[in-house]
């Protein structure tokens, strides 16, 4: 099971993301912004956290519209599996992979602390590894995570069962409690919170493992 | 030829931060504010000569960058 994990300038999550990969047991190839095509047999492209392009514009423009962003479009077109985390999740916004938009905090603050998320849905490869509504707790590092989408596409992705997981207490103002959604094949996942800050013990908590466990053993059967 | 884009949250977009605003100016003393909305202004210059061709340049820019259309609703004045 191969993964790619992509780098922007500004990037800052990209190692912890490649080394939550390689934990659960994939191999995992760094790429960089530039380049136009992933490596071959790429089965999951990571999008990581940071600044990309310092949020130029708005978090996750810029990095939406680079030579990367093409091919990583055409390996989800393809069906290929995707996870954005925090600025990756606004990145896949951006680039129209989910549904909405993550603005700015309801609270004006960024924030940086542990969260409590309930996993909404068992009903994809990122979270089939997790009981149903089972309580996570998760770091979340953001300054714009509150998910705003319209009521029309909000009761879509709540009838189709795509909202992978949820606040418990919500600290952004993000509509429904969303911390993470799926797309409608359930193969590209952006969430705001950081899985790949809690995979060790050493982190201080190891509840993200089984989301890439998961994927890994997905991918890894077929 | 100059272009200036103006983008705005689209109506019925909560605007946290213009609401901040809002409440800053009461505090202020400035009353009678009863609402706050915030976007942004892009300057451009451009080598184009028509008119309408860089109207209609620019509006793509907009839908492919400028403007987050999910959330965002845009106008362009060329002068």
């Amino acid at each position: 099971m191969k993964a790619a994990v992509i780098t922007f300038p500004g990037s800052n999550c990209d190692r912890d993301l490649a080394v939550a990969f390689e934990r659960a047991g994939a191999e995992v190839v760094r790429v960089w912004h530039k380049d136009s095509a992933l490596p071959q047999g790429v089965d999951v492209v990571g999008v990581p956290g940071g600044f990309s392009f310092g949020d130029y514009l708005r978090c996750g423009a810029i990095a939406a519209q680079s030579p990367i962003a093409a091919a990583v479009k055409a390996h989800a077109d393809r069906g290929g599996y995707v996870i954005g985390i925090c600025n990756g999740f606004q990145v896949l916004t951006e680039m129209q992979l989910l549904p909405g938009a993550l603005m700015r905090n309801a609270g004006l603050k960024f924030i940086c602390k542990p969260v409590v998320l309930e996993v909404a849905t068992t009903a994809s490869a990122f979270t089939e590894g997790y009981g149903a509504g089972q309580r996570l707790t998760v770091p979340v590092a953001h300054h714009d995570g509150n998910y705003t989408v319209d009521a029309e596409t909000l009761a879509r992705i709540r009838d189709e069962d795509r909202i992978a997981f949820r606040y418990g207490d919500n600290p952004n103002g993000s509509m429904a409690d969303i911390a993470g959604v799926l797309s409608a094949n359930r193969r590209v996942l952006g969430m705001m919170p950081h899985p790949e800050r809690v995979v060790d013990a050493a982190h201080g908590g190891t509840d993200g493992a089984a989301l890439f466990a998961g994927l890994v053993g997905k991918m890894a059967l077929a | 030829m100059k272009a200036r884009v103006t983008v705005m949250l689209k109506t019925g977009v909560l605007d946290v931060q213009g609401e901040a605003v809002r409440r800053a100016l009461g505090t202020l003393g400035f009353e009678g504010v009863e609402a706050v909305r915030q976007g942004k202004v892009i300057e451009l210059d451009l080598a184009a000569t028509d008119r309408a061709a860089a109207e209609a340049e620019v509006k793509a820019m907009c839908e492919k960058l400028l403007a987050n259309t999910v959330i965002e609703k845009y106008s362009v004045e060329i002068a």
